[in-house]
């Protein structure tokens, strides 16, 4: 069951990923071109998600489980430091640079575009160098 | 700044962003999951991991959705400028980025900021900024 759900819940962003254009390259850094032509867009898909989500984490909140009876799991940290900072502003370099980020990419694979594998190979590649990194800093 | 009135798409980007909204709710009030995607990819990389299956499910779901789509509707075709060595060096740092910043657009700029964190608004406002500032450089200083 909770594969279905989740699979369900896959499906069902990928599909909100392209009705609302956040899917294209383009679209999103004409939205990130504040000196040029600036595409608006994303901030409605942004505000229209997050209406929704408003309802559905208030509700998560005041639950323990959820109503398949799945243990609730909510991020609980709060640290606000340069961990945080830095990696959000390298994202977001990466993210202007492509005008991918990781759901949209992962979406345009699945359309078979040679553009979203490279990209994702090398997201991939990030991902692990950082596991590898944390490894040689911190050994066990 | 100039707003590009014939490429705005209110109706659509609102719908797709419930859609987007919807799919986080389901995920989080039925697995009891935060719909982080950067999160969620990095969670089936680690070897091992018996509590993945509804990862892959997830991830599935994602790919799965252009072929989905296409039986109803002909897919957009998307803008893509970056070469080969922008998209390498692209994907390589928002894969470091989102994990060392806990994570991407979906788990802190829909879930996280649904959930009202204060943590998730910095890290909201920190990769805006950083992409609102490359692309600036990218664009106009830089002309590529």
């Amino acid at each position: 069951m909770t594969y279905l759900t989740s699979l369900f819940a896959g499906l069902l962003f990928g599909l909100g990923l392209i009705v609302s254009g956040m899917v294209n390259p383009g679209k999103v850094q004409s939205f990130l071109d504040l000196a040029g032509a600036w595409d608006p867009s994303l901030m409605l898909v942004m505000g229209g998600a997050i209406a929704v989500g408003l309802v559905a984490f208030t509700i998560a909140k005041k639950r323990a489980v959820t109503f398949i009876g799945e243990k609730i799991d909510l991020p609980h940290g709060t640290k606000i430091d340069v961990r945080l900072v830095a990696g959000s502003a390298l994202f977001g370099i990466g993210w202007g640079l492509a005008g991918f980020c990781p759901g949209p990419a992962l979406v345009g694979a699945g359309m078979g575009l040679s553009s979203a594998f490279i990209f994702v190979a090398a997201m991939i590649a990030g991902m692990l160098l950082f596991e590898l990194i944390e490894k040689v800093r911190r050994p066990k | 700044m100039s707003i590009a009135w014939n490429a705005f798409t209110p109706w659509s980007a609102l719908t797709g962003g419930v859609m987007i909204g919807l799919a986080a709710a389901i995920l989080i009030l039925m697995n009891g999951k935060v719909a982080g995607i950067s999160g969620i990819l990095a969670g089936v990389l680690k070897p091992f991991n018996r509590n993945g299956y509804w990862r892959l499910s997830f991830l599935l779901g994602l790919l799965i959705a252009p072929t989905v789509y296409g039986c109803f509707s002909p897919l957009p075709v998307l803008q893509i400028d970056a070469g080969v060595g922008r998209l390498l060096l692209a994907g390589l740092v928002v894969g470091l980025g989102t994990r060392y910043g806990s994570g991407c657009t979906s788990g802190h700029g829909v879930c996280g900021l649904s959930r009202l964190s204060v943590r998730s608004l910095v890290a909201t406002l920190t990769f805006m900024g950083a992409g609102f500032v490359t692309v600036f450089v990218v664009r106009h200083i830089l002309n590529w």
